[in-house]
């Protein structure tokens, strides 16, 4: 058992790693292999070492057994990728020619975009920034083409509507893929208030014309707002990749550093601009300008609170070893869900949300458990 | 080394302990197990199949465990873990071993895309493959068993397993469950061939295992190209017919019948075509075990 647990220890950092230098995978041994096929599995990350790998001209060099794991990844990764491009070719065929400024963000604007995070990233979701004016007919639209609604109990739906800043997630029966609807990038209610207008306004075409993506740094600063103030660190680590990409990918720019303070301070943001730095240097070496990192530095909470999110978010992006979960990491994972709520909506309203939350999530997981047990064969 | 040359009392330890590796076709399986009654079973089933030796890679991780509480005496039941993650629902205690096998199914299914996937039988004669895709009910266990039982070496009762790159089939070799009626069938059928216990009450009936056959763990490493399709139905009363299908019917059949067609996208479709375009295609229908199996060794001979 002390064997074990040591081992289990070691575990949680062999995916950092992998994702900082790639280079040391080739030296690894099979029991290293064994435990980064699982972790990198479970974090959503397989499909990404693979890409790594490839990119390195090294996929030969493996053993037979890991490159079956990285071709099975790329199957899948290619799958939900294509998937995604279909769901927004159904999107704009909906929309009939409609003049929508149809803004793709997260994985769909990296992978339409051909940016580096779309590099080996699974998505489960299309996410579209819509002005507000135009939700409702937009909404219209989908419904009146065969999406539906995934959120059926009235609660939520009333919660999406008043409180969040999109939409209650709708898909298309024929495929599955939920489209999320957003209006802005942060909750309507939350002490964050970018002007969504200016992302619009900055919002660059693609090729097609129909589609759009936000600017390098407004890119750059909703994948911040959406990893550390969404409250979901199920893809935690995932994020934080994306967000170590476009720091390097755009960073090459001169301009892009100056520019993304600046946004990031007009837009009152500089919180998660903040935190994504430190995470991406903490965590996946980044390589930042110190100018940069001290100018957000400006953002940074008071010293316990900054200890707290330490603890917190180390405890949440550094997978555990799956076969020794810790309780820390499902304690650390609650408390930013609850301060994530925290940060939109008033404590009263918090209770209770949270209360109505726990027992549906139990009802869904009893519904959840038996599908599956019935989808097996 | 294989299972069987494992004493019992190591076997458990190793169970309990840091897993064993398991050799299953292309898979390499660690399990671990802390429940009553799995060990025994287990070893009987599997003891033919070789165990990897530390350290190693494995493929899946499975784990079995009693959950606590009042569970433990009341109604005990066991619990599978894929990978550390719950993905069914407890079963009765007594039920571990085709819980295990299920399990294991459902693993390579959701994970092993580096295959195309049929939800087929598969067996092989003369170096090539008969593939008998269909879905439960077909009576696709009982006629791989039944040809089997006459020579046949088993590849697969579960999986057809075609390689992406070169379309080869690869064996992987496990116990048949047989269901139901169909038990008592192949037992009539063939009385040589060795049935593990009957498990009553599982979400498909009764189920019964038939040992996997020394010969085809054996030669579960050699791929072998696939030669023929056959569509199986059984039903009760009918005439015996095994009728020539198109390939672009076979093509759909198969597609359909695949476990992850879709996910592969182009390399799907390729090989799937492939396939079809490498195998001649029926479909059987059949009430009489030995009037089907005399069909289609007739088919291979020609």
């Amino acid at each position: 058992m002390m064997a074990n647990r040591k081992n289990g220890y070691r575990g949680t950092g062999i995916l950092l790693t992998a994702l900082r230098e790639p280079g040391r995978m080739m030296g690894f041994e099979p029991g290293e292999w064994d435990l980064l096929l699982r972790v990198a599995r479970h974090t959503r990350l397989l499909g990404r070492l693979a890409v790594i790998v490839d990119e390195a001209g090294e996929m030969e060099q493996l053993p037979a057994s890991v490159r079956d794991h990285f071709k099975a990844a790329r199957v899948f990764v290619t799958h939900y990728q294509r998937t995604a491009r279909w769901e927004i070719n159904r999107i704009l065929a909906a929309l009939e020619g409609d003049d929508v400024p149809l803004v793709l963000l997260k994985g769909g604007a990296y992978i339409l975009a051909g940016l580096p995070p779309s590099r080996g990233r699974l998505l489960s979701d299309v996410d579209l920034l819509v002005p507000r004016e135009l939700l409702d007919s937009f909404e219209q639209t989908l419904l009146a083409h065969g999406w539906e609604s995934v959120k059926l109990e009235e609660y939520d739906q009333r919660y999406y509507r008043t409180w969040m800043h999109e939409l209650p997630p709708l898909s298309h029966p024929e495929r599955g893929l939920e489209v999320d609807i957003h209006h802005t990038i942060s909750p309507l209610t939350s002490r964050l208030n970018p002007d969504p207008e200016k992302l619009f306004r900055d919002s660059i075409s693609l090729a097609d014309k129909r589609l759009r993506v936000l600017q390098p740094v407004d890119m750059v600063l909703h994948s911040a707002v959406h990893l550390f103030h969404d409250g979901e660190f199920i893809n935690g680590l995932r994020d934080l990749v994306d967000l170590a990409d476009l720091f390097q990918h755009f960073g090459k720019h001169a301009d892009f550093w100056e520019k993304l303070v600046g946004r990031a301070r007009s837009q009152g943001l500089l919180r998660p601009l903040f935190y994504a730095l430190r995470y991406t240097k903490r965590l996946l070496a980044a390589e930042l300008p110190d100018s940069v990192v001290a100018a957000a530095g400006e953002g940074a909470p008071s010293g316990p609170i900054l200890r707290l999110m330490d603890n917190l978010i180390e405890a949440v992006m550094i997978p555990e070893h799956p076969d020794f979960p810790r309780r820390r990491r499902a304690a650390a994972q609650w408390l930013l869900y609850v301060r994530s709520h925290w940060l939109r909506m008033p404590p009263g309203m918090l209770l209770q949300h949270l209360a109505r939350k726990k027992i549906m999530r139990w009802r869904q997981r009893k519904t959840i458990a038996r599908t599956s047990a019935q989808g097996s064969r | 080394m294989n299972l069987a040359e494992l004493p019992g009392e190591a076997l458990a330890r190793r169970l309990e302990g840091k897993g064993i590796l398991l050799q299953t076709g292309p898979f390499t399986v660690r399990i671990h197990s802390r429940v009553e009654g799995f060990t025994q079973q287990f070893r009987r089933f599997y003891a033919s199949f070789p165990v990897v030796s530390e350290p190693a890679i494995a493929d899946f991780h499975v784990r079995l465990i009693m959950p606590g509480g009042i569970r433990r005496r009341w109604r005990p039941q066991v619990l599978l873990l894929l990978d550390g993650q719950e993905v069914f629902l407890p079963y009765p205690l007594s039920h571990a071993f085709p819980l295990f096998e299920w399990g294991l199914n459902w693993a390579i299914a959701m994970q092993a895309h580096q295959y195309l996937m049929l939800h087929s039988a598969a067996v092989e004669t003369a170096g090539k493959v008969m593939l008998l895709p269909a879905w439960p009910g077909s009576g696709k266990s009982t006629l791989c068993a039944a040809l089997v039982s006459r020579g046949w070496r088993l590849f697969s009762d579960e999986f057809g397993l075609v390689r992406i790159d070169d379309g080869l089939l690869v064996p992987l070799p496990r116990p048949t469950p047989l269901k139901n009626k169909s038990i008592d069938v192949i037992r009539e059928f063939a009385p040589g061939l060795e049935f593990g216990p009957a498990f009553h009450g599982t979400r498909k009936g009764t189920v019964a295992h038939l040992r996997t056959p020394d010969a085809s763990v054996a030669q579960a490493h050699i791929t072998a190209p696939p030669g023929w399709l056959v569509f199986p139905r059984y039903q009760a009363g009918v005439p015996l017919s095994l009728k020539p299908i198109a390939r672009p019917q076979a093509f759909l059949k198969l597609a359909n019948n695949s476990f992850n067609y879709q996910l592969l996208g182009l390399h799907g479709f390729q090989a799937v075509t492939r396939l079809v375009r490498h195998c001649d295609c029926y479909i059987l229908s059949y009430s009489d075990l030995d009037e089907a199996i005399i069909k289609l060794n007739q088919l291979t001979d020609t």
